[in-house]
């Protein structure tokens, strides 16, 4: 379970997230949404800590995976990262071959047994229904797959490190409408072991894919509940004009 | 014709003649020493010492310890070069720190050369007892090359886009895994090429081994990097304005010149001649 308690994140002097609290159960999906610079994203780095790249940012308050603070001093980010995968916007598979691309997670946790890495290669690809597609070229380079394979390959290269939770940040945006919809398709499959979520600007993805919604203006979580709930009847009147399409 | 299109090739004609001045500038010169030079090439002159008091003979001591300062400056500038800009470029985000070492990196390489012969021989031939030796010019050629050694590897890293780099860290790899295992193999036809540049430039320098390693005549060849080597710039020097003989030794200038040309050359194009190979492998 992912929860948040009175969260506020500063780019240097900007206040991004203001005393955001939400609770995430395991394997739902959670989608957010809301216009650009809302704090959605920002968010969703919070619970892999990809912030912490961000030179000249402060975080109060209290991010948690199943009970534990994941900014404690005694967190190893790189075994939190371990934990909690993560599926980019634009796909951006690595310069190696598509086999070597899955093996990469496993091989800088220091996995050496080859045979145990090709059978999570081979079960990551079928996990993000790739396998029937590459199975005959997985020495090929990942740059060969067309940008929809590749950003599957990208989440079967988060699959192989077997997570607990898989962050998504706009990972179709920067597809054409087929490839969307197969990862469409793959998250409903992932949520019966994963929990998910997935920040979005398409409004019909976030309705289709997701659980739960949370709706972010400037920085505030506006409002946080079931999907039905928030798109059919939004109990604020700024989620209200955002779905409808008025503003954003 | 309207006066926008005349004034534009007008425009056109001026540059495309300063450019075409700037190519002829460099043919003036190739063609000068080629033609001036190239009497003298033979086998013998390439694989003999100077004799008669280097009115006759060949350079070939002088092309070995060019060769050798050539690996000497690599080992010292390549390890130091490369990881400091790792550090800089990977590790060391871009606070004030960073800044300076910048700064101080672009200073380096405006020093003139003469006084890193200088510094060179006061440090590494007096203070640290290494003498007149490959080993002082080495270090001081090195130095030399440093700054452009920094700068090209810098240039390298940052050509490769951060997505690489969150993907890695975000599959829970270190910051130096991230390095080791993508970011260095994707920079590395540039680094290559870089380095070989930076040898190129600092291989035809003589002002820092004047004083620290260059012999005025020695015709056997060095036995350790103690040792005193002859070097084609500092040969050319001396063939042309302080040998014995200097109408005689003028074409062996030109010649000498005409070698040196062409070991530039030579390693500019396996530069990128290699460049080219690495990329076809690694994309």
């Amino acid at each position: 379970m992912l929860e948040t308690k009175n969260i506020d994140f500063y780019y240097g002097g900007f206040h991004a997230l203001k005393n955001i609290g939400m609770k995430m159960e395991d394997h739902t999906v959670t989608a957010f949404i809301g216009p650009s610079g809302c704090g959605k994203s920002t968010f969703l780095r919070l619970f892999n800590r990809m912030n912490d790249l961000i030179p000249d940012t402060r975080l109060t308050g209290e991010c948690l995976i199943d009970g534990e603070d994941i900014y404690h001093k005694s967190v190893d980010v790189t075994s939190l990262r371990k934990r909690v995968g993560m599926v980019f916007q634009k796909p951006n598979p690595f310069p190696k071959s598509l086999f070597e691309n899955v093996a990469y997670g496993l091989r800088v946790a220091g996995t050496t047994d080859s045979r145990f890495i090709a059978q999570r290669v081979e079960e990551s690809l079928k996990g993000a229904a790739l396998w029937d597609e590459v199975k005959d070229k997985l020495k090929k380079s990942a740059f060969e797959l067309s940008g929809g394979q590749q950003q599957r390959l990208c989440i079967a290269r988060a699959l192989a490190i077997a997570p607990s939770v898989i962050l998504m940040d706009e990972p179709a945006s920067a597809l054409d409408p087929i490839s969307t919809s197969k990862i469409e398709d793959l998250i409903h499959i992932l949520k019966k072991d994963y929990t998910i979520v997935i920040v979005t600007h398409n409004m019909q993805q976030a309705a289709r894919v997701s659980d739960k919604t949370g709706f972010f203006m400037l920085g505030e979580l506006i409002e946080y509940n079931d999907t039905k709930k928030i798109f059919m009847s939004p109990e604020k009147e700024e989620t209200q004009n955002y779905i409808t399409g008025r503003f954003g | 014709m309207n006066s926008h299109l005349l004034k534009q090739n007008i425009a056109f004609a001026i540059f495309r003649i300063l450019g075409l001045m700037v190519v002829s500038i460099l043919f003036w010169i190739l063609g000068f020493i080629i033609y001036q030079g190239a009497g003298v090439i033979s086998w013998e002159f390439l694989t003999s010492a100077p004799s008669n008091g280097m009115t006759s003979g060949g350079i070939f001591p002088a092309i070995v310890g060019t060769l050798y300062l050539i690996v000497g400056s690599s080992v010292v500038a390549f390890p130091v070069g490369i990881l400091s800009a790792i550090y800089t470029s990977e590790y060391a985000g871009n606070g004030n720190i960073v800044k300076f070492i910048r700064i101080m990196t672009n200073n380096l390489a405006g020093i003139p050369s003469i006084v890193f012969g200088l510094f060179g021989m006061s440090l590494f031939v007096n203070t640290l007892g290494f003498g007149d030796s490959i080993l002082a010019g080495s270090l001081t050629l090195g130095m030399l090359a440093l700054p452009l050694v920094i700068r090209t590897t810098e240039e390298a890293l940052k050509a490769i886009p951060d997505t690489f780099r969150t993907g890695s860290l975000a599959l829970g790899a270190s910051k130096l895994q991230t390095v080791h295992r993508i970011i260095l193999p994707m920079a590395f036809p540039n680094i290559i090429t870089g380095l070989i540049l930076s040898i190129g430039r600092i291989s035809g320098e003589t002002a820092p081994i004047l004083f620290t390693v260059a012999a005025y005549f020695l015709p056997q060849l060095p036995h350790s990097i103690y040792d005193q080597v002859m070097a084609l710039p500092y040969h050319l020097y001396v063939i042309a304005v302080s040998g014995t003989d200097l109408e005689a030794t003028r074409p062996m200038a030109y010649g000498t010149a005409l070698v040196l040309i062409v070991i530039v050359l030579i390693i500019n194009i396996s530069a990128s001649y290699l460049r080219k190979k690495l990329q076809k492998r690694h994309a």
